[in-house]
């Protein structure tokens, strides 16, 4: 498939093939005209938006008559999110990691450890390149001990790691049961075109109506599974009710939407890819798992990686769904960051709420320019 | 040929007979999980509330007597409070994503055919002449003061300061521009937006918060990333050569794009303009902060359900129907388009 499209793409030094050389007047114009609506939108809502939202990030603002009041008041806002008052509910409720926890974070340094040396042993070592993998691994570390030792018996996880089990916990589900449809459906059966057709519909569905029908699904008393959970000696307790519940009914209600994004481009890939080398294998007695494993696998790995990059930048924004499914609740239990920026906003906390926002563009930033230089890029040029 | 059709029929997407019985099995729960949600959706949509507290009952005329009454609530009784927000969310959502598409579309289509090169320096300096004007508009110097100084200091710096800069950008630093916005979380951009808006109103009165204009401006510059990103390797893959004909016989860049660009792209296009539709449609956040009665739109409308008087199933069953209907039917008359524009991009990206 990439080989017939390659063909149709204009070489880079072609790039300009048409409308070179002589460029009048009018021809200027009109090539302002194409780029500058978008340019001159985008500044607005994203240059603009961001040097104030920084800059209210580090004020207290005031609605007094006949407009606002704004008061300078440096790291404050910050302040009271990482180490004051909203610590617990936006970093959590730090508590002793279990044995499982422990042995966790210790794999997770350990696999960042190995990921340092490799990259030392293996490719060109810059002082640029090195100080940043360093930075990021120590990041990565200090985020994976937050986790452990806040999601522990005495521990209480805030937004931030409960958005980052959001994302990375529905992404890694979301993209195993899309895989694993897409590899079923793109057998030659009879009736193919239903289930593409029907695997599709949760991604147009509302998030908004998503979290109703889940609420409704969920209810252990009026809704449709009451009898199972009755059966169980689970009747009457209510999901929404304990936290780590109320937790899943948001992931299973997010797997449930985005799957399909997943399913529905992998199927494209897995379809588009060249028969020859299939074939070929066929013929020198390979057998599923074999042509899986090593045709179609490498293969579809540049789209996975950039559709759980796509999910990823879509993911951290999550509100909807915790927001109608749980409100939030228990508690703080479910809130995303952006559901806190919310909710700081709604009680007039506009500063506090945008240095959460800040706080989330910069991890958001962190997690996905990471993402696209050290898998991205390995992945692309695999294929 | 014939080699070929044999080996396709014989290959790893034959299954043989137990294979597939077990894909059916996997296949058909799947199918069971999408659908039961949805099944259950119209279902309490028909049954009284009574049935409905009663505990679970699944099958009509057979478990229950179904009827009409939510229907007649939410069509009848209360329409002005539904079709208010049904109309804000088909022409915000209809609007906004053709203005997204046709200026998006130029854009993408601009990034591939012509040569920009902005200079880094003069895209510098703008960002520090902005950064200034919001600093200055907040110590309280008037913003009618500080926004012509900051445009005359600019407009000077092109002609003086732009010859002599070497390093310039080229179209795929300004694509990746485009295209990473999307990384930014809305929540983010949304407050400076709110508290723009407000200003606006207060000193012009033009009224931007709750407002279907203000939300349809918000949701292109939302969009806009999107589009960029699935067209422009769409038209990278059309065929230069019509176009260079086209021109020879003198046709204008935009002629080009109007009359050759445009009509060869329909696939793509369609499946770009489902795609943002659909965001627009289901937005919630931005709707949240930026509406609050005259703009509502169907999610805040569904998502308030909850607020009233504990949930009530039924009538929210059949506002989540009503607005899920259109996409549905979209979604399933135009499912080949979807897959191949977003694997288009997604490729790419």
């Amino acid at each position: 498939m990439t080989a017939t499209a390659k063909s149709n793409i204009p070489s880079s030094s072609s790039l300009s093939g048409v409308h070179r050389g002589h460029a009048s007047l009018s021809d200027r114009v009109a090539r302002s005209l194409f780029i500058w609506p978008a340019v001159v939108i985008l500044l607005f809502f994203s240059i603009f938006p961001l040097i104030v939202s920084l800059w209210l990030s580090f004020s207290r603002i005031k609605f007094v008559r006949g407009g606002v009041e704004i008061i300078h008041v440096g790291w404050a806002n910050y302040r009271k999110i990482l180490l004051g008052s909203e610590q617990p509910r936006l970093l959590g409720v730090i508590g002793q990691p279990s044995l499982a926890g422990w042995i966790l974070f210790a794999l997770i340094v350990a696999a960042l450890i190995y990921m340092m040396v490799h990259y030392v042993r293996n490719e060109r070592v810059t002082p640029i390149g090195f100080g940043l993998r360093l930075a990021l691994n120590i990041f990565l570390a200090a985020l994976a001990w937050l986790a452990v030792s806040t999601i522990s018996p005495n521990g209480r996880p805030g937004a931030l790691i409960v958005t980052f089990l959001y994302v990375f916990v529905g992404i890694a589900l979301q993209y195993l049961i899309g895989l694993g449809l897409a590899l079923l459906t793109a057998q030659q059966l009879p009736g193919r075109r239903f289930f593409r057709v029907v695997f599709l519909l949760p991604m147009m569905i509302t998030p908004v109506g998503v979290a109703f029908m889940f609420r409704m699904l969920t209810d252990t008393v009026v809704g449709p599974f009451s009898p199972v959970w009755k059966a169980i000696g689970l009747g009457g307790t209510s999901w929404v009710n304990n936290p780590w519940g109320a937790r899943a009914a948001v992931i299973i209600g997010d797997v449930w939407q985005w799957t399909p994004f997943m399913f529905i481009i992998l199927l494209a890939a897995i379809e588009a890819q060249q028969v020859e080398p299939i074939e070929a294998a066929i013929v020198d007695g390979a057998n599923r798992w074999q042509i899986f494993r090593y045709i179609t696998l490498p293969a579809i790995l540049p789209v996975s990686s950039a559709l759980v990059l796509i999910r990823m930048i879509e993911g951290f924004k999550i509100i909807d769904l915790p927001n109608v499914l749980t409100n939030g609740g228990p508690g703080t239990a479910t809130e995303s960051l952006t559901l806190s920026a919310f909710v700081f906003w709604r009680t007039l906390d506009i500063g506090g709420s945008a240095a959460i926002a800040y706080i989330l563009l910069i991890i958001v930033t962190i997690i996905s320019v990471a993402f696209v230089n050290l898998v991205r890029r390995r992945f692309s040029e695999v294929a | 040929m014939q080699m070929i059709r044999f080996f396709r029929s014989s290959s790893p997407f034959r299954p043989s007979p137990f294979q597939m019985a077990l894909s059916y099995l996997i296949l058909g729960f799947w199918t069971f999980v999408v659908l039961f949600p949805i099944y259950w959706l119209v279902v309490t949509s028909f049954k009284l509330p009574s049935q409905v507290t009663q505990g679970p009952r699944y099958i009509p005329f057979v478990d229950f007597q179904p009827s009409l009454h939510a229907w007649q609530y939410i069509f009848v009784d209360v329409r002005n409070d539904t079709f208010r927000p049904y109309a804000n969310t088909v022409i915000v959502g209809l609007v906004s994503s053709a203005l997204a598409l046709i200026i998006g579309a130029s854009s993408a289509y601009a990034l591939v055919r012509f040569r920009y090169r902005p200079k880094l320096g003069l895209v510098g300096i703008f960002i520090a002449l902005v950064a200034l004007c919001v600093v200055a508009i907040a110590i309280n110097i008037p913003w009618q003061l500080a926004v012509p100084i900051a445009v005359a200091l600019f407009i000077i710096a092109i002609p003086t300061l732009g010859p002599r800069m070497k390093r310039s950008l080229s179209n795929s630093d300004i694509a990746f521009w485009m295209i990473s916005q999307r990384i930014l979380p809305p929540v983010a951009v949304i407050i400076p937006v709110y508290v723009l808006y407000q200003q606006i109103g207060n000193t012009t009165g033009f009224k931007l918060l709750d407002t279907r204009l203000g939300l349809i401006i918000v949701y292109i510059a939302a969009n806009l990333p999107i589009v960029v990103w699935l067209l422009r390797d769409y038209f990278q893959s059309i065929p230069i050569e019509l176009e260079e004909c086209a021109q020879i016989d003198g046709a204008s860049p935009l002629r080009i794009f109007w009359s050759i660009v445009l009509p060869l792209s329909v696939p793509g296009l369609v499946a770009t303009f489902l795609f943002i539709l659909v965001f627009a449609w289901n937005e919630y956040l931005f709707a949240l902060f930026l509406s609050s009665s005259q703009a509502q739109t169907m999610p805040l409308t569904v998502a308030a359900q909850n607020a009233t008087r504990g949930p009530q199933w039924w009538y929210m069953s059949v506002l989540i129907l009503i607005m899920i209907a259109p996409v549905i039917l979209m979604a399933i008359v135009l499912e080949r388009y979807i897959a191949k524009g977003l694997l288009v991009g997604a490729v790419k990206g």
